[in-house]
């Protein structure tokens, strides 16, 4: 019994030891391109999930759509783009809201519906009718 | 120094914004339709049941053969034809049909009737399925659980269902794998004042077979057509007050 | 009134190699059936047989058979606490018991075959209350709810008084929670071979067809097993009411079909069912109507069936058989034909308007139904083995009070 006690005790020790010397990489990505996003960066971090959660009802059931809190805005200034011009996904390892989920190891399901990137070429119906300077912004870079 | 790097300079960023908004919206503008709808809604205004979307199908002006419409939904969408095309999602499609006595033969476009008393939304466990206050019938993909009861209960088999992992959605139109979707009246433009794009490209292309517009508005195109023309609505004895009506069959 | 007084339970003793044996093949069932699952969920539904003409498929061929069976099987229990008939009182446990084995393994395979069984949580957390859908969670759960306490009255001495009013609850739950199992599709007023009030009562019937039998095939198995044998008589009068309920279901079939017959808007449909539907045509004449009707009647009231344990086995595996073919032409028979939005017209599409449409099973949906049966029937055999639900007086005298 106390053996057993022991080997436990051991194999604990060792893992917890071999954990806190793995290392897990800090969050990188590409920068955004803009001047600022559309919240401060400490209120993005904590709360932007309960944006999306507020936002989405808003949108599908209300037809609201502020570019404030739209997933699909936050694509046109938080993708990059790859050597030969086109958009990365932005759930790709090393791009924006990839790097962070790996890192807190939070997985994330929005992109199994919603699109990773933008379109390759802009829509009128994606076009700038609201005026918002971040969108102005934004396709101003395409 | 911020997160991006040197200090920017506002006054430059500023003209170039400004001038890039404007080289923007001139190339753009083309796009954008000449059909004005009479209520334009702003961002962040709720719809409102003082609208209620509808379409009218003028079927004599659908020729056999032509699918701009087709084209256009899956264009905007980003649907995609696969191997097997009995998965294949399939908002709009083209109908032909042939009276069995007569010989005659229509052909008209068949999509999501946005029905006022729609089975879908009675039957969805869940309550993904639901009427916008203003009459568009959507699917909410946050809470739909893929049990599929929607599709058959749908009297015009207007719903697919996404039956693989999807990769290059656009960006208006989430769809991913386990849930259903169906023609959404192009809910994106229209919120936006622009029509839905299958009616944009019959128009373009000259054929005037769909006209989109505000139902309960006496004085739009469509109310003021309707009242001219004979339409109706398909499978009318099952009392669903469909959104889209149909002239010529 | 008290049950059971006197009568004596024990759990199932002969726990040897075949136990073991029929475990681990239970278990490999499960297996089978989590692969198929999984596979389905990660590589979504392309890789089974269903489409975007036929939605729901196998899985649903056989979570609706074990749950309308899961319903009938509950129906020794109320012969027995119901209406009162002294013969059945024994068996109401082992009723109880397979009834609840039998729902949970025909919900796990429903639930399984969902486009996001992950979001589950969502299903029992959001309600639109004017779907049948929704008020049948609550019907299914409240099932094993009502179904365990129906069986802690009779497993607690002190509640005994009590095992006649939970009786009528879980009986008049069944009958509703089956009248919502078949107006499922009686609700539907898109598809001509839906839309149908008399989906309700089929289904109700349906349930007593397979719930008796599958009940018989059980008992006697787990008589066997434990070394005794159920009371012919017991078997006989079971097997007789099988077939009584075996002619009601055929009844109820025919009116539906007969009536479907005088309107002639429902002619096409009928035509493709009863006579050019393929697989559904066969199915329906060959399989629900001559095996799993006629043949029943002349297995159970003929000399042909021999013995009356070997009519009542073979009457039993025949109407489970006949029922799992009803269960399919009805699910599957009822999406091929195809929408009539234009009657008079023939319709084509590039989305299979206009045509009948093919469905042919795959090998995970297969093999998640099988999982689902794998998994009641472990349930059930690992119930035996530790509650006492085997009873020690129904293998000999029974006393029938109620003649």
């Amino acid at each position: 019994m106390r053996a057993a006690v022991a080997w436990v005790g051991m194999i604990a020790v060792w893992c917890t030891a071999t954990a806190a010397r793995a290392e897990v990489p800090a969050p990188s990505f590409p920068a955004a391109e803009g001047t600022e996003c559309v919240e401060p960066t400490d209120v993005m971090r904590r709360e932007h999930m309960r944006f999306l959660l507020h936002q989405r009802d808003l949108t599908v059931h209300r037809g609201i759509r502020t570019p404030q809190h739209s997933l699909v805005e936050c694509l046109e200034c938080h993708t990059a783009k790859d050597d030969q011009g086109r958009f990365m996904p932005v759930d790709a390892p090393g791009q924006f809201c990839q790097s962070c989920h790996a890192y807190s190891g939070v997985k994330m399901d929005c992109f199994e519906c919603h699109a990773s990137k933008p379109r390759a070429t802009p829509r009128a119906a994606d076009g700038v009718s609201s005026g918002n300077p971040v969108r102005l912004q934004a396709a101003t870079r395409r | 120094m911020n997160r991006y790097g040197a200090q920017p300079d506002q006054a430059r960023r500023r003209f170039v914004g400004r001038a890039g908004a404007t080289a923007a919206m001139l190339t753009l503008a083309p796009g954008v339709s000449l059909i004005d709808l009479v209520r334009a809604k702003s961002d962040d205004v709720p719809v409102s049941a003082d609208t209620r979307w509808g379409m009218l199908v003028d079927a004599t002006k659908c020729a056999e053969g032509c699918t701009d419409c087709v084209d256009a939904c899956n264009d905007e969408h980003g649907l995609q034809t696969s191997s097997r095309p009995e998965l294949d999602a399939q908002y709009i499609r083209k109908l032909d049909l042939r009276d069995r006595t007569t010989g005659k033969t229509y052909s008209l476009p068949m999509l999501c009737q946005h029905c006022e008393t729609a089975p879908c939304v009675d039957v969805c466990p869940t309550g993904a399925s639901f009427r916008r206050a203003d009459g568009i019938v959507l699917v909410d993909k946050h809470t739909c659980i893929g049990c599929r009861y929607c599709m058959m209960a749908c009297p015009y088999k207007a719903r697919s269902f996404v039956h693989e992992n999807l990769t290059d959605q656009v960006p208006n139109t989430p769809r991913g794998k386990g849930t259903v979707e169906s023609c959404t009246f192009c809910a994106h433009r229209v919120d936006r004042d622009r029509e839905p794009a299958c009616v944009e490209a019959c128009t373009r292309a000259g054929h005037d077979a769909l006209t989109f517009g505000d139902m309960s508005d006496p004085h739009s195109d469509i109310s003021v057509m309707a009242k001219k023309i004979a339409t109706r609505q398909i499978r009318a004895d099952l009392r669903l007050n469909t959104g889209v009506r149909y002239h010529g069959v | 009134m008290a049950s059971s007084v006197g009568d004596r339970f024990s759990v199932l003793d002969r726990a040897g190699l075949r136990f073991r044996f029929a475990v681990a093949a239970l278990l490999g069932l499960i297996a089978l059936g989590y692969a198929a699952a999984h596979y389905m969920e990660v590589e979504g539904h392309h890789v089974t047989g269903m489409t975007n003409q036929i939605v729901w498929g196998t899985p649903h061929v056989f979570a609706v058979f074990l749950i309308v069976a899961a319903s009938g099987a509950l129906n020794v229990a109320s012969l027995a606490s119901v209406f009162g008939i002294a013969r059945y009182k024994p068996l109401a446990r082992l009723s109880g018991l397979l009834a609840i084995a039998l729902l949970l393994g025909g919900l796990v395979v429903l639930v399984l075959d969902l486009g996001r069984p992950e979001r589950l949580i969502v299903a029992m957390t959001y309600y639109n209350f004017k779907s049948i859908f929704a008020w049948n969670i609550f019907l299914y759960t409240g099932f094993i709810v009502i179904a365990v306490a129906y069986l802690w009255m009779h497993f607690e001495p002190r509640m005994g008084v009590y095992v006649k009013p939970v009786g009528i609850g879980a009986f008049v739950w069944r009958i509703v929670l089956t009248t919502g199992t078949g107006s499922i599709f009686g609700f539907l007023v898109a598809r001509e071979g839906y839309d149908a009030a008399i989906m309700a009562p089929l289904f109700v019937v349906m349930s007593l067809v397979f719930g008796t039998a599958a009940f018989l095939l059980f008992a006697m198995a787990v008589f066997r097993w434990s070394g005794a044998a159920l009371d012919t008589q017991v078997v006989t009068k079971l097997a007789n009411l099988l077939g009584i309920f075996v002619a009601a279901s055929l009844y109820l079939t025919a009116i539906y079909h007969l009536t479907n017959l005088y309107i002639t808007e429902h002619h096409g449909f009928e035509r493709f069912l009863l006579l050019d539907g393929g697989v559904h045509t066969t199915l329906f004449w060959l399989v629900q109507v001559a095996l799993g009707g006629l043949l029943v009647f002349a297995v159970l009231w003929t000399p042909l069936g021999g013995p009356p344990r070997r009519k009542a086995v073979v009457a039993s595996i025949l109407a489970l058989i006949g029922g799992a073919a009803q269960v399919y032409v009805i699910i599957i028979g009822g999406q091929a034909y195809p929408l009539e939005m234009f009657p008079g017209m023939d319709a084509s599409s590039s989305f299979f308007d206009g045509v009948v449409a093919h469905y042919s099973p795959s090998l995970p949906e297969v093999g998640l139904g099988l999982g689902g049966v794998g998994l009641a029937l472990l349930i059930a055999l690992v119930g035996l083995r530790v509650l006492p639900f085997v009873p020690d007086r129904a293998a000999g005298d029974v006393a029938d009070r109620q003649g």
